[in-house]
Parts: C-alpha cells; structure tokens; sequence
C-alpha cells in the first residue's frame, strides 16, 4: 500500500511478536504511547554500557561523553523542529511538564487581570489545568474556542474568541480524542496579528507529521518522547529564544545556576537555565534513536502511508451501521487516530473484549473531560496507528468489533 | 481469559434490563459513585422503612460490568436489613478480593456471584464494586 518495506519495519518493534490473550498482538493503541524500535532499545543499551556519566560536571571520560550524547541529542531534536539553535530546545519529562512550565514562568509572569487565555475545548487536561490555575491567580478570562460537528475548527469561531484582549492561545496541533489536524499556522498568524503569543501542544502531531516551528512561527512547542517511538521520562519544549530568556527559571536547583550567594543567585545561559538538575540522558539518547529512526522512513513516508491506513480504516468502520465516529470522517482532516463508539456498547466493554482478541485499544475519557461534556458523550473507543500498523490489523479490529456486539448479546 | 466466565448471560441480562433503573421519589437516600478513570457513574436511591431498605434503584452510566453489579446487587438487598446489607456489601468485596472462597458464605451473595471471576481482569474490578462501594457509603 505505499513504498515502505513493512515487514522489515516490523522486525524492528520485538513486542510485536508478543501474543496476547492467543493472539498476535495488534496494538492500536499509539495515541496513548507507542513501541519502541531495536534501534532505540539499543541506543539507550550501549549508552548505559559505554558512555555512563553525570553530563556537564565532571573532568573525567564518561562524563564528558554523557555531555556529548546529551548534546547530540539536543541536536537531533532541534534539526528535527527546525529550530534556531539548541539554546531553543529545553529537555523536560514529558508534554505535561513543559506545559506547566510554560503556564507557571510564561504566563504568571505576563498575563494579568482581565486578559484572556483562548484554549480549545479539546484540550487534553494537561493543556487546561495549568492554564485554569494561571487564570485563577491572576484573575484572567479562560476562554474556549469550540470545534464543529465534524471535530473542526471554524474560521468564525478562532475571529470571536481571539482578540485584543488575548495574551495567550494554547492548543493542540492534533487532537488526541478527534484525531483532527488543526491549521496552527492560520491561528498562529491570527493571534500574533491580535498581540497574543501562541503555544502549541505537539503531542499527537509531532510523531506523525512534519512540524516546522520557525515557519509556523510558533511562540511555543511542546511533544513528549514516548510517543514518537522514544522513551518515557523524557519532552520537548521549544520556546522563542527571546521569549525563553525573558522568563524566570521553573525548578531551581543544581545545573541552572552561574553563581550562588548566600541569599541570592544568577542563572545559567539557555537552555541550562530551565534544566535544574541532573538530567534524563538515557532517554536523551533515546529520543534521538527515535528521531533518527523517523528520518530513515521520512516523516512525510510516515504521514502519507497513515493517512492511506487511516482512510481505510475509515471507509470500513462508516459502512457499519452500529458505529458513530467522533471528528473528522475524511482521513485528509486528521491524523491516524479513530475514536469511535458502537451502539448499546460503552467502551470499556469494548476495549476489554478486543484485548482478549489480542486488541489493543484506549476507552475512556482521553484526559478531555471538557471535551466529552461538550459532545455529551461519557466515553469513546479510540484506536491509534503508527508505522508499524497494517491493512491487517485494521482488519482485526473490525473483526474484533464484530466479536464485542455478539459478546453483549446483539447479532452483528 | 475465557470471556464467557466474565460476560455471562446472567451479567448481559442486567445489563440491558432496565428494572431497576428509575429514580425514586422523594429518596431517603442518594448516594452518587463514579470511577474518574473510567467514567462508570451511577447513583443509588434508597427508601428505608424501620431500618429495612424498601425500596432501592439507580440512575446513570456506565459499561456492562457496572451496570450489571448495580442491577443485581438492587435486587440482592431489596427487603433487607441495612446490617445485612452491608454484610452482604463487605462477602462481595471479599469474594472479589479472594479473601473469601468459603461456598456457604459466597451463596448469601446470590446472581451476585456471577462477578467471582473478575479479577481476571484487573482492569474491570472497579467496575464490579462500584456500586458496593456506594451503598457502604450510603448506609455505613
Ligand atoms: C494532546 C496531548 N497533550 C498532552 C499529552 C500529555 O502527554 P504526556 O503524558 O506525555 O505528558 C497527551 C498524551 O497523553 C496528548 O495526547
Ligand atoms: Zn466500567
């Protein structure tokens, strides 16, 4: 179904050959984490094995080479943007984290009473909760930006909500529960256009399509390694260098500092300034297997052959009458990820019963509880592709889905 | 895992049965539960009458697993003592703990029984006691 060598691809996840419940495991469950690949497996091994130290700290052999590796890995993550320079990446512990560092430094610092912070109503919570306690201080507007019934955003929607009095948007690129791609760049341009800065959740996109923030112009950017086939343990944030200088440091502690006095201190240059303490290298050195994983492939490999999974996938589960898919249902407006319900089902149901068959699915909320309450829906089924999905496993989930009607007692 | 050990007809009957999905009027007491994780949320209704429950029913949603244990565990304590009941509250988390096995003492629990086998589903235990766990909270 495209160019890619799948079954080479494949050889290179080892829990793929797990079976599960009697089953080959088909995990369709990437939106959540994905698989980990030999190649960063054994990146992070020979790590471990070769190059084992505390970077930036001491005079000595492996931990001059942990600095290098840990350098390489900034690297790797900024050509992979396409940012400026490393001073621009900051290392984290996930998505999670570096949103509430951008909300506790950025936005205590610059949103006061009465502006308004412009979120989707999408939101996953990570992207909601320290934007609500920002508000709550300062006094500010929290607002919500809400899609259509297609899980789109429209353009009269972005022009109501983001004004003059906007200091921040912060969305997600893609949306983990609609699977919708949203036009961050036309955002970006409105809301620079109005004075407000912009922050990306990159969470869903970055694994899956090509994301350039100097030419979205985006004020910040965040992702998480574990999703993109790296470890967990391990984010990405990405602010303007100049915005990133003007801010006060998170977490303080050892590594950010230039000199410490007995009641005060300066900090070190970016991006050390935002890093305190000692640091994730292994999985630094994972996410960058990760990342030179993907541009083997080529991200745009990766987005044109889930897109062709995706609409597939699509086609199948439209032409079955108990299914109701939440977003987009054109494979051209999302990502791969379905989130879908089956009727007279709830998902956790369904998500129990596939896993006996082998299947791995997410039920629930999807940490977007606002969400679920403006689509008044308690719950969806959501499966989640990567590279390593095939045509068949698709297959197995429709399989699957006929499996979970028959188990609650109605014909298929 | 045999699902048929955990999604019984007994279970699918409740499931879909709607004899005890109403609200009560004029409750003596409303008890909500909810798993935020999963997002099964039921709420009791509960008439006593001289320490005896008379009356008893739920609202809300949730999956199959949930909706089934609240219909049944109704069923159970309608006509009983709030003692008994919660008796019967303290055998169900026991059988579903494994800290019970004993037949005799399992039989008081009834339909209720047919949840013996959910701990081979970790991820579904929630589910199973949900409802148990409100009504001790109810009437403890
Ligand atoms: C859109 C979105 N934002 C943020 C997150 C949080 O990611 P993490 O848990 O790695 O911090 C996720 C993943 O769960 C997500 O899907
Ligand atoms: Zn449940």
């Amino acid at each position: 179904m495209s160019d890619l060598n799948h079954s080479k691809i494949i050889k290179d996840f080892p829990t793929l050959d797990l079976k599960v419940n009697n089953h080959r495991l088909v995990y369709l469950d990437n939106g959540a984490t994905t698989q980990r690949p030999l190649q960063v497996i054994n990146a992070m091994r020979s790590y471990a094995e070769g190059s084992h130290g505390n970077p930036h700290r001491g005079a000595h052999f492996l931990s001059t080479k942990a600095t290098e590796e840990y350098e390489l890995a900034k690297e790797a993550v900024r050509n992979f943007i396409n940012a400026k320079s490393t001073e621009e990446i900051i290392f984290t512990k996930n998505a999670t984290e570096s949103l509430n560092l951008i909300a506790n430094s950025y936005g205590m610092e610059n949103v006061h009473k009465e502006n308004e912070i412009v979120l989707l109503i999408s939101e996953h919570h990570s992207n909601i909760l320290p934007w609500q306690r920002v508000a709550r201080v300062k006094e500010a507007v929290l607002k919500y930006m809400y899609v259509d019934d297609q899980g789109r955003l429209p353009l009269e929607e972005i022009e109501r909500k983001i004004s003059d009095k906007t200091r921040i948007v912060a969305m997600a690129h893609m949306s983990n529960v609609l699977g919708t791609i949203f036009p961050v760049k036309e955002i970006i341009d409105y809301a620079h256009s109005k004075g407000a800065l912009v922050v990306i959740d990159g969470a869903q996109s970055t694994p899956h399509i090509k994301v350039d923030v100097k030419e979205l112009d985006a004020d910040f950017f965040v992702f998480s390694a574990h999703k993109l086939m790296g470890p967990m343990g391990i984010g990405v944030l990405y602010g303007k260098k100049d915005l990133l200088e003007s801010m006060p440091p998170f977490l303080l502690g050892g590594d950010m500092i230039e000199y410490v006095y007995e009641q005060e201190a300066t900090f070190a240059p970016l991006p050390f300034k935002f890093e305190a303490g000692t640091q994730n290298v292994d999985g630094a050195v994972g996410l960058r297997a990760a990342i030179e994983y993907i541009n083997k492939i080529g991200i745009e490999n990766i987005t044109a052959y889930e897109r062709i999974l995706t609409g597939y996938a699509l086609e199948k589960l439209l032409s079955i009458p108990y299914i109701r898919i939440q977003g987009p249902k054109i494979a051209e407006d999302k990502g791969g990820l379905i989130s879908f319900t089956i009727d007279d089902v709830h998902p956790h149901d369904t998500a129990s019963i596939l896993d006996t068959y082998g299947i791995a699915t997410r039920a629930g909320h999807h940490c977007a509880q606002p969400l679920m309450r403006y689509l008044d829906i308690p719950a969806t089924s959501r499966a989640s592709f990567y590279i390593y999905n095939t045509k068949d496993d698709v297959d197995q989930l429709l399989e699957g889905i006929k499996n979970v009607r028959k188990w609650l007692g109605y014909g298929s | 895992m045999d699902l048929s050990t955990i999604y019984t007809q007994l279970i699918m009957e409740h499931n879909k049965s709607a004899h005890n999905r109403r609200e009560l009027e004029s409750p003596d007491l409303r008890q909500r539960g909810h798993n935020p994780s999963c997002g099964d949320d039921i709420t009791l209704d509960i008439k006593l009458e001289g320490g005896i429950i008379r009356d008893a029913s739920f609202h809300g949603h949730g999956c199959a697993i949930s909706q089934a244990s609240t219909s049944i565990m109704i069923d159970l304590i309608k006509e009983k003592t709030v003692g008994d009941a919660l008796n019967l509250v303290n055998t169900f988390i026991g059988m579903i703990k494994k800290e019970i096995s004993d037949e005799e003492i399992l039989e008081k629990l009834e339909d209720a029984i047919a949840f013996q086998n959910i701990s081979n589903m970790p991820a579904r235990v929630k589910c199973a006691v949900l409802a148990w766990h409100t009504l001790r909270e109810a009437i403890a």
